[in-house]
């Protein structure tokens, strides 16, 4: 029920996020169009509408959808592995080592491709060292250590972030780190769309399969582990997966702040922590976010707002208010 | 069906809490072990569950050697009833009880209908019907830990290793539960179950082991082996054991024998 409501309501703004913008486009061109590029026939809305709808607005969607879905559905992996609804993608230096790969390639004006791969592997390799650091340390609480290393090594990679931009052409590079570190989606492209789709599909794909042992780890390891589940084996998986696809999307989008941590809650709220559930409707209503989000983004000002900046503003005040009524979604 | 722990060691890197304990469990067997808090109970359940390697020694299930095993067959063939705790997310009771199904599904697996049924089944049987659609965190200790044992039985294994899962109940409950593993015993169960109320044992145990010091002792039944000086050594009072009659029949109760309102009557004589 709630999953085909989300549906259905994702729909709705993907139908409103073709229509609006500094060029509108009405519903009925936007149907035409997709008919015929469907059906592969020649089209008589004009050639403009049709390259608003199938190469700026299309892309940008999509691409909306799939960042939006794999923050809130890693973030979502990541509270119920780590037992901690406060968790969110960026807790075990994801985005901090994805931010350096990225600024590193801006800074040596590489191509766009190499910059987004470097991006990825920051983000991967940054995960990859904290939970070796964690599993070096034995006879701790191996949760508690991995955050912490994780929260380490982005303090770590933020001071090299903060080197480069000290470093760079304040002219040229400088205002293209920002923005990147300000999260955008207004060059994304078809070509980025489509290779950033693998990776996403991948994690999400993991997650849904191991989506009932991800719930019996909430547990805890011991009882988890007691019931079954291979607890050692299956954290890996999960954080890999969870960690791929967030490499993978803020490889296109920048840094995005807050969906991760907010979606799951709201998610939580109406179908309950049972992750088999929880998870269809946190990649929903994260899809449906991000794009509600960056529509707001393209249309309500002159220029372009970022969209970190615009997270920030809605998620505080939404996340204050979760915290002061709705408890009920850890307790 | 047989747990068995040889000459076992267990602790953690680093630190030894105890070696060379022998102890066995069947099925159809209380099995009681007592130790004063700290005394490694905790410790010994997890190296006999698997949750941690054995420093030494050996704990074999069936004869195959538990921690070389997957833990989807310890699973099947062992389940654990923890303290109860809050727990972290509010799942609710059927949520929870149907995770000791997670035993029986492959890895990519979701619980059937008939997972379902079964979890009601041992949410019925420990009494908790009303209870299931309840959030886990938000009924009270003992309702907790009796769901927990549900899920125990969902979990359908022929041993269960209960750890104090009468020390955050009140009185009633507490005889519920020793009930509920008298029946258990009775159905073929074999039940390893740790407690503070050395009662208890007297009330449900076949045999009883004393945790203590580094040293696992398995005394025999209760009624030959506990006596006040094992109690003594283990708790460090003194305790008398007296016989009195409960419906009809002879049942030994430990009382300590310094308690302060004892004294007070006895100058006021």
């Amino acid at each position: 029920m709630a999953i085909a409501l989300a549906v259905f309501g994702l729909g709705c703004l993907v139908v409103l996020a073709f229509a609006v913008g500094r060029f509108p486009v009405s519903p009925g061109d936007f149907a035409k169009v997709i008919w015929d590029w469907l059906s592969g026939g020649t089209s008589e809305v004009p050639a403009t509408v049709q390259t608003v709808i199938l190469n700026v607005r299309g892309p940008r969607i999509l691409a909306a959808i799939v960042v939006g879905a794999a923050l809130a559905g890693a973030g979502a992996a990541y509270q119920s592995l780590f037992r901690n609804p406060l968790v969110s993608p960026d807790i075990l230096g994801v985005s901090s080592g994805a931010a350096l790969g990225a600024v590193l390639g801006i800074f040596f004006s590489l191509d766009v491709v190499f910059i987004q791969g470097l991006a990825f592997i920051g983000g991967l390799a940054a995960v990859a060292t904290a939970y070796f650091i964690a599993s070096r340390m034995r006879g701790h609480d191996p949760i508690l250590v991995l955050v912490l290393a994780g929260v380490v090594i982005g303090a770590l990679l933020g001071a090299g972030v903060a080197l480069i931009k000290y470093l760079a052409d304040p002219y040229n590079q400088l205002p293209a780190i920002t923005y990147w570190l300000l999260g955008s989606l207004a060059a994304a492209t078809r070509a980025d769309f489509l290779s950033v789709l693998p990776a996403a599909a991948i994690g999400i794909a993991v997650l849904w399969l191991l989506r009932w042992r991800i719930s019996v780890l909430a547990l805890g390891d011991d009882e988890a582990a007691s019931v079954g589940v291979e607890t050692g084996r299956i954290r890996v998986a999960v954080i890999a997966a969870a960690t791929l696809m967030t490499a993978a999307v803020v490889s296109i989008s920048g840094i995005i702040g807050w969906v991760g941590l907010l979606i799951p809650h709201f998610a939580r709220l109406m179908v309950g922590p049972d992750f088999t559930r929880l998870f269809p409707v946190t990649a929903l209503l994260g899809a449906a976010f991000m794009l509600s989000v960056d529509t707001v983004a393209r249309t309500a000002g002159r220029i372009e707002l970022p969209l970190g900046v615009l997270t920030a503003v809605i998620g505080t005040p939404l996340f204050l208010w979760l915290l002061a009524t709705a408890r009920r979604s850890w307790q | 069906m047989k747990l068995e722990a040889r000459n076992l060691g267990y602790g953690y890197r680093g630190h030894v809490v105890g070696r060379g304990a022998n102890l066995g469990l069947s099925a159809g067997e209380v099995v009681c072990i007592l130790g004063p808090n700290g005394g490694g109970k905790t410790t010994l359940f997890r190296t006999l569950l698997g949750l941690i390697p054995p420093i030494e020694g050996q704990v074999l299930i069936e004869g195959m050697d538990l921690h070389a095993s997957p833990r989807a067959t310890i699973a099947r063939l062992v389940g654990y009833v923890p303290q109860a705790h809050l727990g972290y997310f509010p799942f609710s009771v059927q949520d929870v009880v149907l995770m000791g199904r997670t035993a029986h599904l492959s890895p990519f697996a979701v619980p059937s209908r008939r997972d379902r049924e079964l979890a009601a089944a041992a949410i019925e049987r420990v009494g908790l019907a009303h209870l299931v659609d309840a959030v886990y965190t938000r009924i009270s200790g003992g309702e907790r830990q009796l769901a927990l044992i549900a899920r125990a039985l969902a979990q359908a294994t022929p041993l269960l290793v209960m750890d104090e899962p009468t020390a955050s109940l009140d009185f009633g409950n507490q005889v519920h539960v020793l009930e509920t593993v008298a029946k258990l015993a009775g159905e073929g169960i074999g039940v390893l179950i740790s407690t503070h109320d050395p009662d208890q044992t007297f009330q449900c145990a076949d045999r009883v082991v004393l945790v203590h010091r580094g040293s696992v002792t398995d005394i025999g039944p209760p009624e030959e082996g506990l006596d006040a000086t094992r109690l003594r050594e283990l708790y460090g009072i003194e305790v008398q054991i007296s016989t009195v009659e409960v419906a009809g029949r002879p049942r030994r109760v430990c009382i300590p024998a310094a308690v302060g309102k004892q004294s007070a009557i006895f100058s006021r004589e």
